[in-house]
C-alpha cells in the first residue's frame, strides 16, 4: 500500500526537524510531506534537510488549507494512505504504524488518534474539557458515534476519504469536529485508536487569544449546519 | 397623512441622483465592475421612485407601520446597505476560496518544478 505521512507546519524551524526524524523512525519506508504554511522562518530548509518532501504555500493560509494541500498532492499522485500529524511535537510518531495499520487491514475508512483512550497523559484545562465534551455530544447527536478525542488532528485516511477532503468543503480555518460529522453522514467508517499527545513545548498555540471564542462559535455553527448540508452526496460524484 | 415636505423631498432626490451618477462615472472609468454596480443602482433608483411617486410610499409605510414617510425612505436606506454589505460578504468568501485553490496549485506547481528529475513521477 502506497502511503504518505503530512504534516502541515506554520513556523515551526525549531520543532520540525525532530518531527520529521521521528516520523522517518518511525515508518522508514513512508515518503514524509511537510506542508510549509507561509511561514517566515527557516521551516522549509529545516524540514528538507531531516528529510522531508517540502511543499511551499506562497502565504499563511491556516492549518486546515495546508493540511489539504497535501491531501490534493496525495490524490494527484495516487498514494492509498495518508496520515496527519502536527508539525509542533505535540503528536508521538510511534504512534503511526497504528494509525496507518486501521487503513491497512480496511478496518475503517478513518483512523483516528484519541488521547483520552487507553492510558492518557493529556490532561486538559477545565474550559478545554467542557468545549469538547460539548462538541463530543453534539456529534453524537448527528451522527450515530461517540467521539472520545473531537479535536484531534492526529489521524489517518484511505484514498477514498483522501479524494472526498481534497474537494471544496473542506474548512479553511479549523477542521476537526465538523470534518469528523461530515465524513461520518457521508457514510465513512470512523475508528478511533489511542494515541499519546505532549503538552506544546513553547511557541505559539493555535488558541491564543480570542481563537477559541472564535473557534468555538464556527464549530457550533458548522456542526449544527452539517446534517442540513449537501456534500454527504458529494462522495458519488468520485 | 402628509406627504414629504419639499425640503425633504430634494435633499432625498439630491442624494440618490449623486449616488446614481456616482456609480455610472466610477462603472464608466472602469474603476467598479458591472456585476457588483447592479445592486447600487437599484437602490438609487427605488428612492427616486419612492420619493416621486408619493402614493407607493404611502402604500409601503401603512404596510410597515411607520409613523411618517421619511422614516420609510430611511428604514429602506439601511436595508439595502444591509442588503449590499451581505452581497459583499458572499463575494468575499467566494474570492477567498479562490485565492486558496490559486495558492494551493502553485504551492503544488513549483513543488513539481523544483524537484529533481528523479523524483517526478
Amino acid at each position: 500500500m502506497k502511503s504518505l505521512i503530512i504534516i502541515p507546519a506554520f513556523n515551526e524551524a525549531g520543532r520540525i526537524g525532530r518531527v520529521v526524524a521521528g516520523v522517518r523512525a518511525a515508518v522508514p519506508d513512508v515518503p514524509v510531506l511537510v506542508v510549509d504554511d507561509g511561514s517566515a522562518d527557516d521551516t522549509a530548509a529545516v524540514a528538507r534537510r531531516a528529510g522531508a518532501r517540502v511543499v511551499c504555500l506562497p502565504f499563511n493560509l491556516g492549518a486546515g488549507v495546508a493540511a489539504q494541500t497535501g491531501y490534493k498532492l496525495a490524490v494527484r499522485e495516487g498514494y492509498d494512505c495518508v496520515a496527519q500529524l502536527d508539525g509542533d511535537g505535540q503528536h508521538e510518531p510511534g504512534d503511526l504504524p497504528a494509525l496507518l495499520a486501521v487503513i491497512e487491514r480496511r478496518e475503517a475508512d478513518v483512523a483516528i488518534g484519541s488521547r483520552f483512550l487507553g492510558a492518557a497523559e493529556y490532561r486538559p484545562g477545565f474550559a478545554r474539557r467542557i468545549g469538547m465534551g460539548l462538541f463530543s455530544l453534539l456529534a453524537w447527536l448527528v451522527t450515530d458515534m461517540r467521539f472520545s478525542d473531537v479535536t484531534s488532528g492526529f489521524r489517518a485516511l484511505n484514498a477514498d476519504v483522501v479524494r472526498f477532503v481534497a474537494t471544496e468543503w473542506y474548512p479553511t480555518d479549523y477542521a476537526d469536529a465538523d470534518v469528523l460529522i461530515t465524513l461520518r453522514r457521508a457514510g465513512f467508517r470512523l475508528k478511533e485508536i489511542p494515541v499519546r499527545m505532549y503538552p506544546r513545548a513553547g511557541g505559539r498555540s493555535m488558541h491564543a487569544g480570542l481563537a477559541p471564542v472564535y473557534y468555538v462559535f464556527k464549530m457550533l455553527l458548522s456542526v449544527s449546519l452539517a446534517p442540513l448540508r449537501r456534500e454527504t452526496s458529494a462522495r458519488k460524484g468520485h | 397623512m402628509d406627504g414629504l415636505t419639499l425640503h425633504q423631498a430634494i435633499f432625498a432626490l439630491v442624494i440618490a441622483v449623486v449616488s446614481f451618477g456616482l456609480i455610472l462615472e466610477l462603472v464608466r472609468r472602469r474603476r467598479l465592475r458591472e456585476e457588483y454596480s447592479w445592486l447600487w443602482l437599484l437602490t438609487a433608483a427605488i428612492m427616486v421612485l419612492l420619493v416621486v411617486w408619493f402614493p407607493l410610499l404611502r402604500f409601503v409605510t401603512v404596510l410597515i407601520g411607520a409613523v411618517t414617510p421619511i422614516n420609510t425612505l430611511l428604514l429602506f436606506a439601511v436595508l439595502f446597505l444591509f442588503a449590499i454589505a451581505v452581497h459583499y460578504s458572499v463575494i468575499i468568501s467566494r474570492l477567498t476560496t479562490q485565492v486558496k485553490n490559486l495558492a494551493q496549485e502553485l504551492a503544488l506547481v513549483s513543488a513539481r518544478a523544483e524537484a529533481p528529475p528523479a523524483d517526478r513521477r
